[in-house]
This record gives C-alpha cells, sequence and structure tokens, in this order.
C-alpha cells in the first residue's frame, strides 16, 4: 500500500510518467492542506528547474476552469493532454472530489472551487519558489516560458511593464516570449531593456536578411554543472497575432535552427540543454522525436496542466499549465551529460494554504494602486458559471458575443478562441478586471459588417484546419472561433475544408446561405485600421446593463469524430 | 528595402480586403476571383520536365514554412544532395505549385563548377497548396520532393 508520502512525491524512473501531482484525498483537504505539503519534495541532483507559463499577467489569485473538451487528432488522439474530465482522472490514476480532480480538471468545479477556493496570485507563488530557493540555493533555475506581459487590466495599461516589474521582483532567470509581441516592435525592444534576465527567441528571423532578431540561448551554472537554455517563441505569431505590429520579424518552428542551437550547445560544454518553447505542447511533442540532444522541454503555449513529465524519446516535456496555477519543479541529475534520475511535481498554487510573499505582495499592491477603484469596480453579477478554455464556446465567450450581437446590433458575433481569461463562479460578482481578464488585447475594436454565407464557412473552416490538422506543425493559435448567433456541426476527423456542415441561423432556424450577406460582429481582428468600440468596454457596459447574467452551455455547436 | 515591398508596394490578401471594403474583416479575406491551376496542372509539367522519366523520391531538401506570414512573400530554400562532380552534378531544379494560377515558379541551372545545388527564393502563393521540386541529375535520372504550405485567412491568437 502507498503512503501519503508516496503519494505527495513523485518518484523516479518509470514510475515518475504515471504517479499523480498530489494525490491529496477530499479528506485531507477537508482538514486543511498546509503550505510545506504543497511543497514537499524529496529533491535529488545538481539541478533544480522551476517553470510556469501563460500567466496571462495575472498578478491576483483566480479560479480557473480547465477544459471539458480538449480533442487530439491523429497520433495524439487519447494522449495527454487531450484527455478531460473523468477519463484525465482516470489516465493519471487520480480520484474525483480530490485536490487533483480540482486543479486538473473541470469535474464539480463549481462546488470543488468552492470548497478548495482561489488558485495562483504571484505573491503565493513568489512564496513558493522562495522556500525551494531556500533549500536550494545554488541549484535552483527559474524559467518562464511566456505568455506572460499581456492579459489583465494592468497589464494593457501599463504596456506589459507590471510584470516585466513583477518578473523582475520574481527573480525569473529566462523566458520566452509569444502574446509579448503585441505590444509591438518597439516596446517589445523597451521592455527587453528593463528586463534583468535573457529574452530569448531562437526562431524569430530579422525578415530582411534572415539573420537572428533576439538571442537563442543562456548558459547558467548550477550545482556544479553547465545548462543551457535554449529559446523557442510561438512560431506562429504574426499569423495568429497582427503582423503589422512586427512587420520586421519572421517566425516559424524552425526545426532545424532548433537542432543547431542545440549542437552548438552542447559544443560549448552543456551537461544539460533545456528547450523553453512557446510552442505547444503537440508542436513539442514532435519537435523531441525529430530533434536531437534535448534532455528537458517546458512548454507554453496550449495551457495544458499534465501532472507528470512526460518522456518522448530521451526527452522530458513539462506543462505546467496557465494563470499561475501551477509551479512546475523538475529536479535532474546529470551524469556525463545525460539525464540519470528525475523527480518531478507539478506544485498546485492553492492560494489559501500558502502565505503570500510579503515583498510580492508590496509590489503587486504598488502595481495596482493607481488602477485599483477602476478594475474593481462591479459591473453585474453571474448567477451561472462563466469560462472560456475548450475547444469550443465557453459561457463567457457565449456571453461576448451576446454583447456584441446586442450593443452592436448584428445577426452574427465572432469571438477568438483564446485560452486565457479566468473563470467566475456562479453567483460572483463580475468586475471590471474579470472582463478584462477575458479581453485585454492592443486590437480590441469591435468591427461591424456584412460577410457572405460562404466567407463565414471558409472561416470556420480554416480555423478549424488550425486546430485540428492531424500534423500539430500545421497547427497554429488558438482554440476554436466562437460564435454566436449561428450554430454549425464540426467533425474533427474530417479533411481540410470539409470539416463544417449544418451550419444554421440561430434566430430563423434557416442554413447559412453561401450567397447570402449576414451582419457579423468580432473582434480581435489581425487587420490594421479596424474601427468600432473596444470589446472590453462593450462587454463591461452590456453587463452592466444586464445587471445579472446566465450562461447556460452552448449548444448549438455539435462535434463528431469521424 | 524588403519591408516596403512585402507591406505596402505589394497589397497582401488582408490589406486588399481593408482597402475594398474600408472595414476590415477579423484577417479573415476572401480569396481573389481568378482561376487557379490544379494539382493536375502542376503534375503535367512535372511529367513535361521530366519527359515521362521515373522519378525518385530523395536528395531534395525543402525548407519551407508549414504555414505562411506573408503569401505574397513565402522563403524557400532548396539543397540537392550531390558531389556536384564532372561526373555526378544536378544539372537543373524546378519549382512548381499547384495552386496558384499557374504552376511553374522557376527553374535554377547547375553546372559542376557551381560547387552546390543549394538555391533560395520568395515566391509568391495564392492558397494553401503544395510546392513540389523537381531536380534532373546528370545522369539524366529525376529526384522530387514537395510540402505542403498553408495560407491561412484566419488568426485566432491563442
Amino acid at each position: 500500500m502507498l503512503t501519503r508520502r508516496d503519494f505527495l512525491q513523485v518518484a523516479a524512473a518509470a514510475a515518475a510518467f504515471t504517479t499523480p501531482l498530489g494525490g491529496m484525498a477530499r479528506a485531507a483537504a477537508l482538514q486543511k492542506i498546509t503550505q510545506k505539503e504543497l511543497l514537499e519534495f524529496d529533491s535529488i541532483g545538481q539541478v533544480t528547474l522551476l517553470n510556469f507559463t501563460d500567466i496571462h499577467a495575472h498578478l491576483m489569485p483566480v479560479y480557473f476552469r480547465e477544459p471539458s473538451v480538449n480533442i487530439g487528432v491523429g497520433e495524439v488522439n487519447g494522449l495527454p493532454p487531450h484527455l478531460t474530465g473523468k477519463d484525465f482522472l482516470s489516465h493519471f490514476g487520480l480520484k474525483g472530489g480530490t485536490l487533483d480532480s480540482y486543479m486538473l480538471t473541470s469535474e464539480d468545479f463549481s462546488s470543488l472551487a468552492g470548497e478548495y477556493g482561489r488558485v495562483g496570485g504571484l505573491a503565493h507563488m513568489a512564496s513558493l519558489i522562495r522556500s525551494i530557493r531556500a533549500e536550494r540555493p545554488d541549484n535552483t533555475l527559474l524559467v518562464d516560458c511566456g505568455d506572460t506581459w499581456q492579459g489583465s487590466y494592468t497589464s494593457l495599461q501599463t504596456r506589459g511593464e507590471d510584470m516585466v516589474t513583477a518578473m523582475n521582483a520574481l527573480g525569473v532567470d529566462v523566458m520566452v516570449p509569444h502574446w509579448e509581441f503585441t505590444y509591438g516592435e518597439e516596446r517589445v525592444k523597451e521592455l527587453i531593456g528593463k528586463l534583468k534576465f535573457p529574452f530569448l527567441a531562437g526562431n524569430v528571423l530579422d525578415d530582411e536578411w534572415q539573420e537572428p532578431a533576439f538571442e537563442n540561448t543562456a548558459f547558467f551554472e548550477r550545482g556544479g554543472i553547465k545548462i543551457a537554455i535554449v529559446g523557442q517563441a510561438f512560431p506562429y505569431t504574426p499569423v495568429a497575432n497582427p503582423r503589422y505590429m512586427i512587420p520586421k520579424w519572421s517566425f516559424g518552428i524552425r526545426e532545424e535552427m532548433v537542432q543547431a542551437h542545440v549542437t552548438k550547445a552542447r559544443a560549448a560544454g552543456a551537461d544539460l540543454v533545456v528547450l523553453a518553447s512557446h510552442d505547444g505542447f503537440d508542436v513539442d511533442r514532435k519537435l523531441a522525436s525529430r530533434v536531437e540532444g534535448i534532455d528537458v522541454i517546458l512548454t507554453g503555449h496550449t495551457h495544458d496542466a499534465i501532472p507528470t513529465a512526460i518522456k518522448v524519446k530521451n526527452t522530458l516535456l513539462v506543462a505546467s499549465g496557465s494563470h499561475g496555477k501551477f509551479l512546475a519543479r523538475l529536479d535532474l541529475d546529470v551524469k556525463n551529460k545525460k539525464v540519470a534520475d528525475f523527480r518531478f511535481k507539478l506544485i498546485p498554487v492553492l492560494t489559501d494554504a500558502i502565505t503570500p510573499d510579503p515583498e510580492m505582495t508590496q509590489v503587486i499592491k504598488d502595481l495596482r494602486a493607481p488602477y485599483e477603484a477602476e478594475m474593481t469596480k462591479v459591473l453585474g453579477r453571474s448567477d451561472s458559471l462563466l469560462y472560456r478554455r475548450g475547444n469550443f464556446n465557453g459561457t463567457f465567450d457565449d456571453l461576448i458575443c451576446q454583447a456584441i450581437m446586442e450593443e452592436r446590433d448584428t445577426q452574427i458575433a465572432l469571438s477568438p478562441g483564446f485560452r486565457w481569461g479566468a473563470s467566475i463562479l456562479p453567483g460572483q460578482d463580475i468586475r471590471v478586471e474579470d472582463v478584462y481578464s477575458q479581453t485585454s488585447i492592443t486590437y480590441a475594436k469591435v468591427y461591424r459588417q456584412s460577410m457572405k454565407g460562404a466567407l463565414l464557412k471558409d472561416i470556420l473552416e480554416d480555423v478549424g484546419d488550425n486546430l485540428f490538422n492531424p500534423d500539430p506543425y500545421y497547427q497554429q493559435g488558438g482554440d476554436m472561433v466562437r460564435v454566436g448567433g449561428i450554430g454549425y456541426t464540426m467533425n474533427v476527423a474530417g479533411a481540410m475544408g470539409k470539416r463544417i456542415s449544418d451550419m444554421t441561423l440561430l434566430a430563423t432556424g434557416e442554413p447559412i446561405d453561401p450567397g447570402k450577406e449576414y451582419v457579423v460582429g468580432g473582434w480581435a481582428s489581425v487587420s490594421p485600421g479596424t474601427e468600432g468600440p473596444e470589446v472590453y468596454d462593450l462587454v463591461s457596459d452590456h453587463i452592466e446593463r444586464k445587471k445579472v447574467v446566465n450562461m447556460q452551455p452552448n449548444r448549438a455547436v455539435k462535434v463528431v469524430n469521424g | 528595402m524588403s519591408d516596403t515591398v512585402s507591406n505596402v508596394a505589394i497589397l497582401d490578401r488582408r490589406q486588399v480586403l481593408t482597402a475594398a471594403g474600408a472595414v476590415a474583416v477579423a484577417g479573415f479575406v476572401m480569396g481573389p476571383g481568378f482561376a487557379f491551376a490544379k494539382p493536375e496542372d502542376a503534375a503535367a509539367r512535372v511529367k513535361e520536365a521530366t519527359g515521362g522519366a521515373a522519378v525518385k523520391e530523395g536528395r531534395i531538401t525543402i525548407q519551407l514554412p508549414q504555414i505562411a506570414e506573408n503569401g505574397n512573400t513565402v522563403p524557400v530554400t532548396v539543397s540537392v544532395e550531390s558531389p556536384m562532380s564532372d561526373a555526378d552534378f544536378v544539372k537543373v531544379a524546378h519549382i512548381f505549385v499547384d495552386g496558384n494560377p499557374t504552376p511553374d515558379v522557376a527553374s535554377f541551372h547547375f553546372s559542376p563548377m557551381s560547387g552546390k545545388a543549394d538555391f533560395s527564393t520568395r515566391i509568391r502563393l495564392a492558397k494553401t497548396q503544395n510546392v513540389i521540386v523537381v531536380a534532373q541529375m546528370s545522369d539524366g535520372s529525376f529526384f522530387t520532393a514537395s510540402q505542403q504550405i498553408k495560407v491561412t485567412i484566419g488568426g485566432c491568437g491563442g
């Protein structure tokens, strides 16, 4: 029989691939989980890699519901992270109703949220990091896999600077970017100038001469060994986000360049090579099978929280979730330039169990002070769970689509399938900053225009292929575009351009006519010169007018597989 | 300056729409209204270039983005494995595409003096399609490689 300690401590070797993050039973939860338990870990080896990703500028604790739909296509069908709910729990040998279930799935989310409370908060994360550093002062390396500077009221107001201040205070050792680029070339350069640590993007080239635009590798000495961190930015930034903001930079997966950086790092004497990546999990799974010499990939972008390290050939993949909900800890014992042993734990940043770091608490307070009154203003209340994350429409997306259709008088609304945005529990107030958590981007105008039915289908097909192309190298961007006013059926297994059927205008129940024009509203256009109100203002006004919202899960989007 | 070329002088598909429609759609744009070549047309051109000889896979590496950032100017780099000696060299390498108005993109001629059979260029791609390279060796044999590239109309963050 496994002891409690066995559950908490994820062991090395084969077991490490299948052992849960904490196995803390409901009974234990009710006795109150302590910070000490969250941190419990038998350290090994020379190096402790600490990693978080996709915080999306959430300085404060949040609720965050993991997806109930996360479909994998082709070879990754049914493999992590493409498991949800009970399938996820059973794959990792976890039980429902536990902290694991609350942190990693959407099962009983609202009731478990009531029991376990909020997650994340940078002062709480800082407290965990401080403890681990105190225990392993010469061994710890803290890696930020990006999407850090964007996603909140304060980050938008300060154009990313609040997060640079916070990350400097946190003592990050190295970072890689994606949404960081949506502040535009000039601002990105300015902010890099304020960083106390390297900003790596080895797959970004100057578009004119195809020369490196950023540093690609940073070296560190820890525990007596030399560590190379190679950095990979989100490969499709100029496709998924406005290219006009960064016209001089060209991206791409650039596998051959990753290999070149890794080979060079090894030649320079690296004992351990880590890829800090914003590729997304499926892309990095493929990359790990094709690029030689990477010991560890710390992978971001797709927001997956996976409670074990996943081994692909000789590479360990770590996916540490989003919104500051987890701090991943990977201890590595390196012998003869190879990982001889490791231990891994995806540490839940369970807000109420952690004493916040006083220094970071003050930093956050100072950063928020100028905006506190405006952003904490209550707009209304939700009587239902509001969330976004998942392959298709979430209830917060439906609220945004409803707001667009009503406020801009359109038949149809389109809303981007971003993976970020905190959840709102039933009965919870919706404040200004909760709306910004879902909408704070630098290209937020809500357009209103006429679109033919055929184009609408092309859009759905195109975004669908970006999500469900069986080759992950051909996937880009976020989840499926959210729709309001229409329903459709998605055949995930269909060929490119042949996945969407039964498009229906919900108001009349009539099929969408390819030749007919419809009035469509939407936001996050990647085209320059888009006109309309800012989406966060529009949605805030809408909620203020409604006072109480109640969004039930969307049944107009149907998904089939095969 | 290539900046001007890629972003102003040649309107990209997004800008075509912006210019024409005054209001921008969420980066989603209709394809131009002219006729595209079909995959059969590209296959016919391959057949013409090879005189119907057998074509083997291999020896050719194509470096091409999986998804184009700007369909109007897509960087492509090709290298063909060859000793490039008097006895054994690459004579010519053709680039064809199967979704543009015409399948022909470019032909690059080599001699042993070339040293290596590597080349880079930028091509315009109207929509998602395959880029096909066919190389003829000095002994008359043919090799081919191809890669699909998506020219996407939709960007949806992440």
